[in-house]
């Protein structure tokens, strides 16, 4: 039986597409996946994310714990900031992807991908050492994510915007929005500019429905988990269980910027020193032929397999079918002409750079 | 929903549409469109290719997925719908005249609908 979020009544009064994902049963799409997209791109888009985990970790040893769980480099971190980073297990592969917002000294919070929640937990607790708590705070949790060019319009009609975080990556801890307390971090999972609001559960309704109230004259809209992969993906955004699992390292799937080799032991270290040079990297398609690729597609040049698609769709905003892969480093070059294998048949395509869509 | 009186429907929401000379025309409902979404992409068969009843002949894709088009009776294509090709989304703007394949029958199957009786099965399915 799947679990609701606090905000599953104001999706099924809307209308939503409800589809069960990590345990929850999820709005997919409003309307039309293309019009929630071009929504985002084009004015705002709401989400409900409440489905993501949220573990407090919190002590004396926090940032030991977290630089030794995590393969990013936290020591510099100040009160605000948010950080991307994966979680490796011992052999490099990846366990999870997340983001750490630093709370004040010796207090985070880790944002942990629904379907990973339970995993990212267990391990977690079972790596933890000296003078450390962690608390699964998820289920009082709710998160709704605002995006696009809009967005900041539409919150100034419900909190002092002075209080909003001004730059990508940071957060302000606590700020009215509709009179209810958030945290509001400028973060997004779409490549648009945007905010994540994380409220009390209780809130969530009333939050969602005066921030859909708001946004009616900038054109708005409820966006589901549709338009939220078609727009991570336009952004080449990585998604765990599709450019990454437990097999593929950070490194592998272009993840290097959240790994700090360099620093004190962490989790993985010695298996990705020992991988060397990835002989796999992460790659962006472009379809040049006719169809769509989706994921789990073997890419080709002539005869030699490459390796396999790991997400792809048509992209609304670019108005063309394109997918991301992990194929040989040493046949990657930009402009390199593959073909790929849908359902028996071949399509051809071409290697662009990555992301395919960036914000102007 | 839009069920024109002239044509039959297949359980799997093709619609048939019967020619003089023993041609017939198939497309996707409008029920169908509504649910698939805006189609992105269509894979046609091709001229002389043989369709069998309830066996793919097509596929129509949508941002979410690709789906089957089934073909409600047997058959030869003689002619398909190239527009198509290059605007998939004709199927969502007028499914009944954005046909996918002519085709001569060699049997049919005596399980299509009439409008009354289709609508009828897609309340059900509701």
């Amino acid at each position: 039986m799947e679990k609701k979020t606090p905000l599953y009544d104001c999706h099924v009064e809307a209308g939503a597409s409800m589809v069960p994902f990590a345990g929850y049963l999820m709005p997919v799409q409003y309307t039309d996946i293309i019009e929630e997209h071009m929504a985002v791109r084009t004015k705002a888009g709401l989400f409900d994310v409440s489905h993501m985990g949220e573990v407090m970790i919190s002590g004396r040893d926090a940032l030991k714990n977290i630089n030794f769980l995590f393969t990013n480099d936290f020591t510099s971190m100040t009160d605000g900031r948010v950080r991307y980073s994966p979680m490796c297990n011992p052999d490099g592969g990846v366990i999870d992807d997340l983001l750490i917002y630093r709370i004040s000294e010796g207090r985070y919070i880790v944002v942990v991908n629904a379907s990973n929640r339970d995993k990212d937990v267990d391990w977690m607790k079972s790596h933890i050492f000296g003078q450390v708590t962690l608390e699964d705070i998820s289920d009082s949790v709710a998160q709704i994510a605002l995006q696009g060019p809009k967005s900041k319009e539409i919150l100034a009609k419900l909190t002092d915007i002075n209080g909003l975080p001004e730059k990508y990556y940071t957060f302000a801890e606590t700020c009215d929005v509709a009179e209810l307390k958030c945290l509001v971090s400028q973060t997004g999972y779409t490549g648009e500019f945007g905010y994540e609001l994380y409220c009390h559960a209780d809130s969530a309704a009333s939050l969602w429905k005066a921030l859909i109230d708001a946004g009616k004259d900038e054109g708005l809209i409820p966006c589901g988990l549709g338009a939220r992969d078609t727009l991570r993906l336009e952004a080449a955004m990585p998604l765990y269980g599709h450019e990454m699992d437990d097999t593929v390292s950070p490194l592998e799937t272009g993840l290097d910027f959240g790994v700090k080799l360099l620093k004190d032991d962490f989790i993985g270290k010695s298996a990705l020193i020992a991988r060397g040079e990835p002989k796999i990297t992460r790659v962006g398609l472009k379809v040049t032929g006719r169809g769509i690729i989706r994921e789990h597609c073997p890419v080709f040049i002539g005869e030699e397999k490459l390796g396999d698609t790991t997400s792809g769709t048509f992209l609304p905003y670019l108005n063309g079918a394109y997918a991301m892969a992990l194929i040989n480093k040493s046949h990657s070059e930009i402009g390199t002409l593959v073909s790929v294998e849908v359902r028996g048949r071949r399509i051809e395509a071409e290697i662009v750079p990555l992301p395919f869509y960036k914000k102007s | 929903m839009n069920t024109p009186k002239n044509l039959k429907y297949s359980d799997t929401h093709e619609w048939v549409e019967f020619l003089d000379d023993g041609i017939v025309k198939i497309g996707l409902t409008d029920y169908a469109q509504k649910k698939l979404g805006k189609l992105v992409f269509v894979n046609l068969p091709l001229v002389g290719d043989v369709i069998a009843i309830d066996e793919a002949f097509s596929d129509v894709e949508s941002v979410k997925a690709v789906s089957d088009v089934l073909a409600p009776i047997d058959g030869t294509v003689v002619e398909i719908n190239e527009a198509l090709l290059d605007a998939p989304g004709m199927i969502n703007d007028d499914p009944y005249s954005a046909w996918l394949v002519k085709v001569t029958v060699i049997s049919e199957n005596g399980e299509l609908m009439d409008s009354g009786e289709y609508e009828d099965f897609c309340a059900k399915e509701e």
